[in-house]
């Protein structure tokens, strides 16, 4: 047997950087790892014992990307433990954080990461030397994204604002004000934004998912929700260790999440719009038909399409909140704490993200159990590549490189923290 | 080294990455020393953030922790970065050298930016900073702080 191991660089425009290892022989795959996030584990470890007020910041350092997300699925499991609910004004200034990431964690993805491939450019960096308008539109977007997150959290990176119960203090509506404005702006480039990556060439991909998000009956799910599937499954998020459980499986040495004992389905944009699409804002469900996605999206080179529709929501929500924003008569609700178990869930930009906490007598947290969307589409992700390189085995190997990157770049993977470079191994007999 | 009119002092990092946090701990250091007219900026070395952090500054100072090899600790001094370059040393994958390629072709770079490398040697997860790089890190401080006044 002859044993091929080449370098191919740092899998790049992904957050952070990941490993690839493929193993073929006679023409076929026999083995695949894709190596990704890992941190969820250790943040496991080391929340047990600590108070029950404290995973909202301490898993916030688990992504640099979305921290919103972590806070406010730990808020929610630890303030559903305790037997409270944050409803009114403080959970519409959850909402607010949490679209202000999505601007964020989207624009990023959509104008430096994922454009870059649709237009022929090997990074974001080499497309803004051509293209310096579009560009600067993106960070502008981006940079409202920021404000908003600063404005409510704090701080635009990890915000400090966020308790269990609600905030330690909340803005005031001459404090959102510029904020708003600012938004406006946003709105008008989202909605641009839609009709240029629609424009885009899509190779033509239409893929058997089985989808998983949240469902909220007032709105396009992102803070809370019951969990919603295409095939047709509705479950309380307490349910879910009950659905969702991880297994080994032959050809890869990652955990691979299993709903209701199936492999491979797919949190993320494009499970959320396909579930949930009804319930975008009027602009946005326009502007999703006008770029000419139908009730779901099932390519995931489309995926951009759906980011920046939900950018476009996420603005436009955002400015009713703030419009009808009226301050909270205190920053947070009290509680005690109580010796039980509590789930949460929420919608970060990559998918469904959960968590579980047992709270022991003395307040402190017995056990962890936080589940990222990244680990979730996992399998998806290495069937997507399966399928992509077995046909294709004869070509050189930084070609078949580029084109697992760019497959992998449609699911927008968070893998900060795992290997720095992507070895892509061919064994070839 | 005389300090323009507009200088802003950037620390890049991962707070929760042991030696990662090393240029973060620059700045937090130097916080109290400098002048008022010295902005200091705290990044997760983002290349989006950085571009904004030293908008129209006419020096920009940026520490971030590397990993090229050399020993834990080694302070790698006025790292020339050129557009196109590739950091790979840093953990940020869309990070300094990425910024500077950005900042060039959106004509948004500061009159002068120099930056300082300082040698990580354990990235793991909630490890705290080691002692060489803490020593470093109280090097590098202690020079910016004699410089900028």
């Amino acid at each position: 047997m002859t044993h091929k191991t080449i370098k191919v660089g740092s899998l790049s425009r992904v957050e952070g950087e990941g490993a690839l290892t493929v193993h073929a022989r006679d023409g076929r795959v026999t083995g695949m790892e894709l190596r990704i996030y890992e941190p969820p584990r250790f943040f496991e470890a080391l929340l047990r014992g600590r108070s029950h007020t404290e995973p909202p910041d301490i898993t916030a350092r688990i992504c640099g990307i979305c921290p919103v997300a972590y806070q406010m699925s730990a808020c929610q499991a630890v303030e559903a433990a305790c037997g409270i609910e944050v409803s009114g004004p403080l959970r519409d200034l959850r909402l607010l954080l949490y679209y202000g990431e999505w601007i964020e964690s989207h624009t990023l993805h959509i104008y430096l990461l994922h454009a870059p491939d649709f237009l022929g450019y090997e990074s974001g960096v080499a497309m803004a030397a051509d293209h310096r308008d579009l560009v600067e539109h993106g960070l502008a977007l981006k940079k409202a994204g920021n404000e908003l997150v600063a404005a409510i959290g704090g701080r635009p990176i990890h915000p400090v604002n966020v308790k269990v119960g609600g905030f330690y203090r909340v803005p005031t509506r001459a404090e959102l004000a510029p904020v708003a404005e600012r938004l406006r702006h946003a709105r008008d480039i989202a909605r641009e934004t839609v009709s240029w990556v629609a424009g885009f060439d899509f190779p033509d991909v239409d893929h058997d998912y089985t989808f998983l998000a949240l469902r909220h009956p007032d709105e396009y799910a992102i803070l809370s929700g019951s969990i919603a599937t295409s095939t047709g499954e509705a479950f309380a998020v307490e349910e879910w260790p009950a659905h969702v459980t991880e297994a080994q499986v032959p050809y890869s040495t990652a955990l691979h999440a299993r709903l209701d004992g199936e492999i491979g389905y797919l949190v993320g944009p494009m499970a959320r719009y396909s579930l949930n699409s009804a319930q975008l804002c009027e602009s946005a469900r326009q502007a999703a038909a006008d770029a000419g996605l139908g009730a779901d999206c099932r390519n995931p080179f489309r995926s951009i399409i759906v980011r920046a529709v939900e950018v476009l929501h996420a603005c436009e929500k955002a400015l009713r909140i703030i419009e009808s924003y009226t301050e909270p008569e205190t920053p947070a609700i009290p509680f005690e704490y109580r010796a039980t178990t509590g789930h949460g869930a929420s919608e970060a930009p990559r998918g469904t993200l959960y968590h579980r906490y047992r709270v022991d007598i003395d307040g402190s947290i017995a056990e962890a159990d936080i589940v990222p969307p990244t680990a979730q589409n996992q399998a998806r992700m290495e069937t997507d590549l399966l399928q992509l390189v077995e046909p294709r085995l004869h070509l050189p190997t930084d070609e078949l490189a580029a084109l697992c990157e760019r497959a992998i770049r449609n699911y927008d993977p968070c893998i900060s923290c795992s290997a720095h470079f992507l070895d892509l191994h061919v064994d070839a007999q | 080294m005389s300090t323009p009119s507009r200088t802003v002092v950037i620390g890049c990092g991962n707070a929760s990455r042991g030696d990662d946090a090393a240029g973060l701990e620059v700045v937090r250091l130097l916080r109290g020393s400098l002048p008022p007219s010295v902005a200091t900026e705290e990044t997760s070395g983002d290349a989006t953030e950085l571009i904004d952090a030293w908008a129209g500054a006419d020096l920009a100072i940026v520490i971030d922790a590397v990993c090229s090899g050399a020993a834990p600790g080694t302070v790698h001094r006025r790292i020339d970065l050129v557009s196109g370059d590739s950091f790979r040393g840093s953990s940020h994958s869309l990070g300094l050298a990425e910024a500077v390629g950005l900042g060039e072709a959106l004509g948004r770079m500061p009159g002068t930016l120099i930056v300082f490398g300082i040698e990580g040697g354990d990235f793991s997860i909630g490890a705290p900073l080691s002692a060489p790089v803490w020593s470093a890190v109280q090097d590098v401080a202690g020079t910016l702080s004699a410089d900028l006044r």
